[in-house]
Parts: C-alpha cells; sequence; structure tokens
C-alpha cells in the first residue's frame, strides 16, 4: 500500500486525524462539503470545563492541518464509497474519484432541528433560542431578546431532543448538561442581575471538572437548578414566555415567566454521514451513529475493510475526547497501513 | 411571533381529506345544544357543495362520555364502533365524517389500537358478527367534520357576507380557537395541523379574515374533562380550569371563542353565566361575555345566514355584540320564533342580551 488516505470531514475529529496521519508520513486529501474547516467549533465562543475561546482550538486544528501532505478539498460532497480489492474509490457529487488506501469517516454530527419539540416554539415564539443562538450571542457580546432588551429572567431546558423517544433520540447527548451550566455562567457574566433556571431530567457531570463547575455556578453564580422537564411554551400579551414545567422534587407543577428559553439542542447523526452510511453498506447502530466494530477494542474500525470512524460520528463527545479518538483512529489506520491489520 | 415557524409545523401535519360521499355520524349533545350547526353542515355540504352525505337513522352514540366515565367496557366501545363501520360499509361508503370530537378521539383510538394490537380487531369483528351478524370495514378516510369545513373554507371565503373585520374600525376581529383535546392531542397525525399549533380553526379564521389568538393557556383544557364533569363532586375542579382559559385570554381581548368540540363549547359558553352569577366576572370587552361559535354557525354566519337559523341563541352567551362588530343584520324579534312565526318561550338570565 502506498498510503494514501482520505478523511471524510473537517471539523475537529478530521483535521486532528489527518494532521496525525500526515505527521506519520502519509499523503491525506481532507474533503469538507463546506467552504471552511473546523465545523461546530466554529459556532461556538467559549469551551468548557475551562471557558477557552473556540478560536483557540480553530488555530491549533489549522495549524495541525497546515503540514506539506495534507491535501485539503473544501466545498466537495461525498457520495459514496466503493471498493474495489484494497483500494477504496471515494465518489463525489462533482464527478470525482478518489483513490485511497483508507478511508476515514469523520463527517460528525448535526445540532438537533428543535422546532421538532412543537411545545417549545422555536421557531415561533420569538425569545426561545438554541444553545447554538446563544453561542452566537455570546461572540457577538450581545445576550437580547428581540425586542433589544436585555434579558432578566432566562430557562435553559435541557435534553432537547436527547433521551426522547418521541423524537427518536434515547441515548444521551452528554455534552447538553455542562453546556447549560457552561452558558447558564456565561449569561450571568453578561448580566449579573439576571436569574437563570435550568430545568433538567438528570445533571450527568460525568466529563473533567464538570462536576466542578456545576458546584461553582451554583455558589458563585446562584443559578437554580430544578428537575422536570418543561411541557409548553407560550407568550402572553406582555411578549414574555410563559412555561409549565413539573418540579419534580418538590412534586408539584409549576408556571414561570421568562424573558427568553434557551434549548440545550442534542446530538444527531450527521445527514450527510448518514447518506454515505446509505450507499455505501457502513454499519450504522440503533442510535443511527456509525456502528463501532467492537465498542472496547474497535471503536475506530467499521465494518468494512480499511474504513475508520473519527470523532463523533460514532456517539456525542466532547472536544477533548474527539481529538483522543481522532487520535485513536490514526493510530489504527497506520497499523492496518504498515501492518494489514484490521 | 413568527407565523412562517408555525407553517412549517402545519406542513408536517397536512391529512388526506375526502372530497365526497361521505357517511355522516352525528353527535349525541350537539344536536341539543346547538341544533342549528349539524343542520348547516349538511346543508352546507348537499346543496351548497353539492355532495353526496349519508345519514343511517340506525347510528347510535359511540358510547365515548360512558367510556371516558369508566361505566363502558373497551371491548363494549369497540363493538360499538366497529357497528356504525359495519352500517357503513352495508350503505357503499367509505368515508366517515364525524360531527363531535369526543366520537372522533374515539375512532381515532380504536383504529390506532387495532393496528398495533390486531388480535384486538379480531376480536372485535368476532363479537360484533356474534351480536348481529354484521362485518365491517376500517373507513379509507377519516374527517372530524371541522377538517371537512376546513377543506372547503377557501369556497366559503369566496362567498363570505360578513368577514370576520369589525365594521366599525375596520381591524380583523380577535378570535380565540379551541380544538378540543381529544382532536389531535392523542395523535397529532390526525388533526389539521397537528396538536400544538393546530390549523383547523385557525385556517377557516385565517381565510375568512379573523385573526387567531394565541394566549398561555390556548392548550389547556375548556374544563369538561369527563371525569372532572360527570362526577358531581369533581365539578369544581371543571370551572377552575375553564377559568384559568378564560383569565388567561382575557387580556387579549377576543371577540369570540371558536369550538371544535361539543363539550368545549358547552362548558366554555355555560361556565361564564355561573362565573358572572357567582363571581360577578365577564371576561369580555365592554362588560359583555364572550360568544363562543361552532365552525359551522361561524361559515354560516360568514356567508351571511340569519343567526337565528344558525341557532345562535341557543347558546348561553348570546351573540348579539359579535353581530354588531361584524353588521349582521338580524330582526331581535325573531330570535325566539319558530319557523311558522310562533313565539317561543324567552329563556330567562341569558347573557349579553
Amino acid at each position: 500500500m502506498s498510503g494514501k488516505v482520505v478523511v471524510i470531514g473537517g471539523g475537529s475529529a478530521g483535521m486532528e486525524c489527518a494532521g496525525q496521519l500526515a505527521k506519520a508520513g502519509f499523503s491525506v486529501t481532507l474533503i469538507e462539503k463546506k467552504l471552511t474547516t473546523g465545523g461546530h467549533v466554529n459556532n461556538w465562543y467559549h469551551l468548557f470545563p475551562d471557558r477557552r475561546d473556540s478560536i483557540e482550538v480553530i488555530r491549533y486544528l489549522e495549524k495541525q492541518i497546515g503540514h506539506g501532505n495534507v491535501t485539503l478539498l473544501t466545498g466537495k460532497t461525498v457520495n459514496n464509497i466503493m471498493t474495489d480489492h484494497n483500494t477504496l474509490i471515494v465518489n463525489t457529487t462533482d464527478g470525482d474519484e478518489i483513490y485511497a488506501d483508507a478511508v476515514v469517516m469523520a463527517t460528525g454530527f448535526d445540532l438537533f432541528r428543535s422546532e421538532r419539540k412543537e411545545e417549545y416554539g422555536y421557531g415561533i415564539y420569538d425569545n426561545v433560542i438554541t444553545s447554538a443562538d446563544l453561542e452566537a450571542m455570546f461572540r457577538k457580546g450581545e445576550v437580547k431578546r428581540v425586542d433589544g432588551r436585555i434579558p432578566e429572567k432566562v430557562g435553559m431546558v435541557h435534553c432537547v431532543g436527547s433521551r426522547d423517544e418521541k423524537v427518536g433520540n434515547v441515548y444521551c447527548s452528554k455534552l447538553c448538561c455542562v453546556t447549560a451550566v457552561k452558558q447558564a455562567m456565561e449569561i450571568k457574566k453578561h448580566n449579573p442581575d439576571a436569574r437563570v433556571f435550568c430545568f433538567y431530567m438528570d445533571m450527568r457531570m460525568g466529563g473533567a471538572l464538570y462536576e466542578e463547575l456545576y458546584r461553582e455556578s451554583q455558589e458563585k453564580y446562584g443559578i437554580n437548578y430544578i428537575r422536570g422537564k418543561v411541557s409548553e411554551v407560550s407568550e402572553n400579551i406582555n411578549n414574555r414566555l410563559v412555561i409549565k414545567v413539573e418540579d419534580t422534587l418538590a412534586g408539584r407543577p409549576l408556571r414561570m415567566e421568562l424573558d427568553m428559553l434557551v434549548l440545550m439542542a442534542g446530538m444527531e447523526m450527521s445527514q450527510s454521514g448518514a447518506e454515505i452510511a446509505r450507499s455505501s453498506g457502513i454499519a450504522t447502530g440503533e442510535n443511527r451513529f456509525f456502528a463501532p466494530a467492537d465498542h472496547h477494542f474497535g471503536s475506530n474500525k467499521s465494518n468494512i475493510k480499511g474504513i475508520f470512524y473519527a470523532g463523533t460520528c460514532t456517539a456525542p463527545m466532547n472536544i477533548t475526547e474527539t481529538i483522543s479518538h481522532a487520535r485513536a483512529a490514526a493510530a489504527d489506520v497506520i497499523d492496518y497501513l504498515r501492518n494489514g491489520s484490521r | 411571533m413568527k407565523t412562517e415557524g408555525k407553517r412549517r409545523i402545519w406542513a408536517d401535519y397536512q391529512k388526506e381529506i375526502a372530497d365526497d360521499h361521505f357517511f355522516y355520524v352525528r353527535s349525541c349533545i350537539r344536536q341539543s345544544f346547538f341544533p342549528g350547526s349539524e343542520q348547516f353542515f349538511l346543508h352546507f355540504m348537499r346543496n351548497v357543495m353539492g355532495k353526496d352525505v349519508f345519514e343511517n337513522p340506525s347510528h347510535t352514540t359511540c358510547t365515548g362520555i360512558g367510556y371516558h366515565g369508566d361505566v363502558v367496557p373497551l371491548n363494549t366501545i369497540m363493538t360499538v364502533v366497529a357497528r356504525h363501520f359495519a352500517l357503513m360499509k352495508e350503505n357503499g361508503y367509505r368515508n366517515i365524517a364525524i360531527s363531535c370530537v369526543t366520537s372522533f378521539g374515539i375512532y381515532t383510538e380504536i383504529i390506532e389500537t387495532w393496528k398495533h394490537f390486531p388480535e384486538e380487531l379480531e376480536k372485535t369483528r368476532e363479537y360484533l358478527y356474534k351480536a348481529t351478524k354484521r362485518e365491517f370495514d376500517i373507513p379509507e378516510s377519516m374527517a372530524h367534520t371541522s377538517d371537512i369545513i376546513y377543506k372547503f373554507r377557501n369556497e366559503i371565503a369566496g362567498k363570505v357576507k360578513y368577514p370576520l373585520v369589525n365594521k366599525q374600525t375596520g381591524e380583523s376581529l380577535k378570535v380565540v380557537e379551541h380544538i378540543g383535546c381529544h382532536y389531535s392531542k392523542m395523535f397529532p397525525k390526525y388533526g389539521v395541523g397537528g396538536a400544538e399549533f393546530p390549523n383547523v380553526l385557525g385556517g377557516m379564521i385565517d381565510a375568512w379574515g379573523g385573526n387567531v389568538v394565541d394566549y398561555p393557556e390556548r392548550r389547556h383544557c375548556c374544563g369538561f374533562g369527563f371525569r372532572q364533569y360527570l362526577v358531581q363532586a369533581n365539578r369544581g375542579y371543571s370551572l377552575s380550569n375553564t377559568v384559568k382559559k378564560f383569565d388567561s385570554m382575557m387580556p387579549f381581548k377576543p371577540d369570540f371563542v371558536l369550538t371544535n368540540c361539543p363539550g368545549c363549547n358547552m362548558f366554555m359558553d355555560k361556565w361564564q353565566y355561573t362565573m358572572k352569577e357567582m363571581e360577578g366576572i365577564v371576561y369580555g370587552d365592554n362588560g359583555e361575555s364572550i360568544p363562543v361559535l361552532t365552525y359551522e354557525e361561524l361559515a354560516g354566519l360568514v356567508m351571511g345566514y340569519n343567526p337565528w337559523d344558525l341557532g345562535l341563541q341557543f347558546h348561553m352567551v348570546q351573540s348579539e355584540p359579535l353581530l354588531r362588530k361584524m353588521g349582521v343584520e338580524f330582526d331581535p324579534d325573531d330570535k325566539f320564533k319558530t319557523k311558522d312565526g310562533r313565539q317561543m318561550p324567552v329563556p330567562e338570565k341569558l347573557i349579553n342580551t
């Protein structure tokens, strides 16, 4: 094998994996459907747990793919991957055929479309926004309602599109809890007088320093955590949002007026990844993400020889985990190309 | 508020509504409480639209009130509904048009039960055959009659004599719409526009010139809620639910309420009388209560039919304030006269007179 690798997806996982493979001496073609690389990180402001500016991560990843062995193709969409003996042929929608010895799927995730949770009125009520919309506000330095007023009472709904059979996503998106904690603190930093309420099912603070952040949010910032799902949202005559929620710890229903409601949108298998899976016979799991060949020893390996996975195309992950998973994918590809092992 | 977002949701909940040849099933209570509604529907469909709407006098109650009141078991109601379908089959119809939202909910619940538990369908076939020697088919198309009026809303808009506009101010009337819990809350796919932002009544209001009021308790129960009302001890709970709705809509100053379901109309109408008597509260503007109309009554009203022929006088809250806003011509002396001109007794304590 000559050592040609195609990495599909120019987000965190794809960029890191491409960089690692390039450093190991392989010729890498990185394909990104958008005109710019970086993926979802481009839309985020500060990252948890240390509130690092996401631009630092983007700069690091750009440096990774600045290696001479990486050829970057942006604005190009992959149609399917064909196999011809030990060669993989990556077909793009504009008719290109790119030959490779190994392919890394790094197609990432799509944010859950929050309008699918109709009861929250996203896309209908002006001041119901998503966690991604809020990040854009943070980046702009302005957290404001549509009428220009600064929100003084803000609600945050956890698990929007996650752990929810009704929308077909029974899995946990893992990052929404800590994102809510981080964003609640950011809101308080923008407006120390704001009152912030997080409505959660369970606080899943499993990552490094997450629990500490959760504690800080309560002790230092006075964020209120209410265990219960918001059942419906509406708007009153004063254009304030009215929510209904059950406080399951107090054991009673709650009705609250808010200036803004933030929906913590979960993660779903990307549509483009799902299309490649369908057209190329790559196995997907019950959660619709790519299914690893083995959960313990082969989380980067697919059911097809020479095709590997990196990052959130296999399951929800944070940036740290994504980069580690991408490096592990690079290690598996190197092993495969050098030793022929799967 | 962005209407575009609502349109996106409505696009996901467009149901197939048959165009003609309906097997019509009446409601138990609508004929008593709003006698003009079903009458107008039949007149409109047959004489205005030229459609075939068939009624079988052997059709009975669906027993929904008993079912929700825990006195009719599931197997019994499934067999009663199966008998309705058998009558439809015997008369050569495949499209059912249901006048009552409770019945509509019952039919949808039973059809969904049969879909997911085919053994229940087989059991029901057996029960019906043993009891009546009848056989049945599941309808190809099932519509609530408001779905059908919704389907023909633009044809009605083409015949509008009195649009939903305040004649004095030129502004669109503000309308509260209430679809009824059993229309689409159980199975959003069976309702036009789904359950969260339904469009079956809203589409009529828009087409006929009005504005839909979106108020915080829009989704809340009207207060009927079978056990809340059928169990006498719970009636205070029924009233408190209605009060919650009216308190919530009051700041928006709606000109009238449009309902889908017989129970909702009855309770949103009659509890206003109760609240006025108990607390001296009226919820409408200018010290008047808010008229509560059915969609058939509204269709007839905008088309210029005599409000007394439509039966508006049989509501507790009288509709004169609305008629005056719309500029509808009416003769107050004819209000309680029979068709042949005899004076009927005039009810006492009607509101808004």
